[in-house]
């Protein structure tokens, strides 16, 4: 069955992107005279960018795990996880504007190891100056992103081959691609996480920070992926999905906010337990400054998930999986908000109307990709090899 | 009034569950079913409760960790004070950090073992325990039906030991007791 974008979906996203852009122009208007003004606004695109770019990266990440590991399961849903992809290279374009703005800022205070007059007095930047710099970051950048685009391209031309052509030999390329994408992705979704975002804090390191990131894109794709699956179920669409689907995607949003919840926890405890100043300063000043944000958004991605999704009823209910998925959402969108204002912010972030404006035109730019994305294509994959596996699939 | 029991056995757990589908159909009350490994799908037939075990694990795993709280806050706080990490604090909360692998580890040794003694007596399958199984046969390749007469008490013995012979058994045994 076709997906139609109804009139009701289309009020909602552009209500939301109208509502983000009256915030946003409010916004503006009364802190256009601040010092930190440029700072502030290239921060809260560099949060939406990723935040956004990270679910469809999730769920890009998701469907080669699919693919390497044969799974039948997932085909029931593959369409759904499919629409999700599909914000890939809009994730990419937003992310190339927002460096090319810092670029030409000099960093604006978030990237201060652009800024060639900080790193002129800075002795930790220089050491680090062959890494971090404007050429190799974009180099990098650009690396990641089209490889990133390039398999999405061929992952995504694939899935549509087969739905005409059948057979499985589509299968077994899948099958090679998604490890070898899987392969590329566990070096840059690192490496990616350290430039984009670790370097904010530019004196600080640590080796978890990859998967730190990578935990919480993971789980705000799988929270993305239910709540869309749930809605579209209800909505009459993928008749094949059962309640057994939905139960699997439920279980990854709980285990994903538990790893997420986990090297969290690891991070801080290493660093809390070394107790050396290079480290610790950068919970020193995210305590002082973001404490509410700081522990509230952990209590909110870890308490929340585990007490109300540990049944198995939870899982499988529409209303308890949508209301625990917005709050996760939120929680998620609060830890990369404290990743990146912390940084490049620090005593003179807060949350204002500029930030609910532009989280809210980018949730509605990005609802409205995604449904969009939706209608290109039958709900229901035709020719998959493990269709039959799905359909039956019983947990 | 006397009960009687028929063990109907088969030799495919496909046979057994279009069987037991067939009886269930007609009214039959399946008290039991002996296999060798799990049979995909038997639960619905034949009316197995949802199993209890995960709320057993969730209590259990609360003893684990009020147990490990309280004895590591009165070992390690009260009782002989110690300086965690270069942080003489002397606080529960101040290096909650430390504790919360220990807390984990304990709420999962405390939920897993719980839950496994648990499902052992649930089954009667503790070491040393009687076997529960009608037939010696049922641990290697044979499945085994278990009906009651006094579940059935629509049918006569006869008419049910008719019905179930019709559904592809290999043996029939009957026992009163």
């Amino acid at each position: 069955m076709d997906f139609k974008v109804t009139k009701k979906e289309n009020i909602f996203t552009l209500t939301l992107i109208v509502i983000g852009v009256l915030f946003t122009a409010i916004g503006i208007a009364t802190h256009a005279g601040d010092d930190n003004f440029i700072t502030r606004f290239l921060a809260n695109s560099l949060i939406n960018s990723l935040f956004f770019f990270g679910i469809g990266l999730g769920a890009l990440f998701f469907l080669a795990l699919q693919y390497a590991t044969e799974t039948g399961w997932y085909v029931a849903v593959k369409r759904v996880m499919e629409a999700l992809t599909g914000y890939v290279p809009y994730g990419i374009a937003f992310l190339v504007l927002v460096f090319i703005a810092l670029t030409i800022t000099d960093g604006a205070h978030i990237y201060t190891w652009m800024d060639p007059e900080v790193v002129a007095h800075d002795s930790i930047i220089q050491m680090k100056s062959s890494y971090l710099n404007k050429g190799f970051f974009w180099i990098r950048t650009i690396v990641y992103l089209g490889i990133y685009f390039w398999y999405w391209r061929g992952f995504r031309k694939r899935s549509l081959q087969e739905d005409i052509e059948g057979g499985t030999e589509i299968h077994f390329k899948n099958y090679k691609k998604g490890a070898v994408f899987l392969v590329f992705f566990a070096v840059f979704s690192s490496t990616s996480s350290w430039d984009w975002i670790m370097s904010i804090d530019v004196h600080w390191f640590s080796t978890l920070f990859g998967w730190y990131t990578f935990a919480g894109i993971w789980c705000s794709s799988m929270t993305v992926l239910v709540m869309l699956t749930v809605y579209l179920k209800k909505q009459g669409y993928l008749p094949k999905v059962n309640d057994h689907h939905i139960h699997d995607i439920g279980k990854w949003t709980f285990a994903t906010s538990f790893l997420w919840s986990y090297l969290w926890f690891s991070q801080y405890m290493l660093i809390w337990y070394a107790n050396m100043g290079e480290e610790v300063i950068y919970y020193e000043m995210r305590i002082e400054n973001f404490q509410f944000l700081y522990f509230g958004m952990f209590i909110v991605n870890f308490a929340f998930p585990m007490l109300l999704l540990m049944s198995r009823e939870a899982k499988r209910h529409a209303g308890t999986l949508t209301v625990i998925g917005i709050i996760i959402l939120l929680g998620h969108w609060m830890d990369v908000y404290v990743m990146v204002s912390g940084g490049s912010m620090g005593a003179t972030a807060s949350i204002g109307m500029l930030e609910i404006g532009m989280l809210a035109l980018m949730a509605g730019i990005f609802i409205r990709i995604i449904l969009n994305n939706l209608t290109k294509a039958p709900l229901s994959v035709v020719n998959h090899p493990y269709l039959d596996e799905s359909i039956h699939h019983e947990i | 009034m006397a009960d009687r029991v028929i063990y109907a056995m088969y030799d495919d757990d496909e046979i057994l569950k279009d069987g037991a589908k067939k009886l269930v159909a007609k009214g039959v009350k399946v008290e039991e079913v002996f296999s060798p490994f799990p049979i995909h799908g038997i639960d619905p037939i034949i009316g197995v409760e949802q199993t209890r075990l995960g709320i057993f694990a969730f209590i259990y795993g609360l003893i684990g960790l009020t147990l490990a709280t309280t004895g590591m806050w009165f070992m390690m706080i009260i009782d002989w004070p110690m300086n965690i990490g270069g942080k003489p604090s002397f606080s529960y909360m101040e290096n909650m950090l430390s504790f919360v692998p220990i807390s984990f580890e304990f709420t999962v040794l405390c939920a897993a073992h719980g839950m496994a003694i648990t499902y052992l007596i649930a089954n009667r399958t503790l070491p040393g325990m009687k076997a529960q199984n009608p037939d010696p046969r049922t641990t290697d390749d044979k499945f085994v039906m278990e009906f009651r007469t006094s579940q059935n008490k629509q049918f006569t013995a006869d008419e049910l030991e008719a019905m179930v012979k019709s559904t592809g058994i290999v043996e029939l045994e009957q026992k009163d007791i």
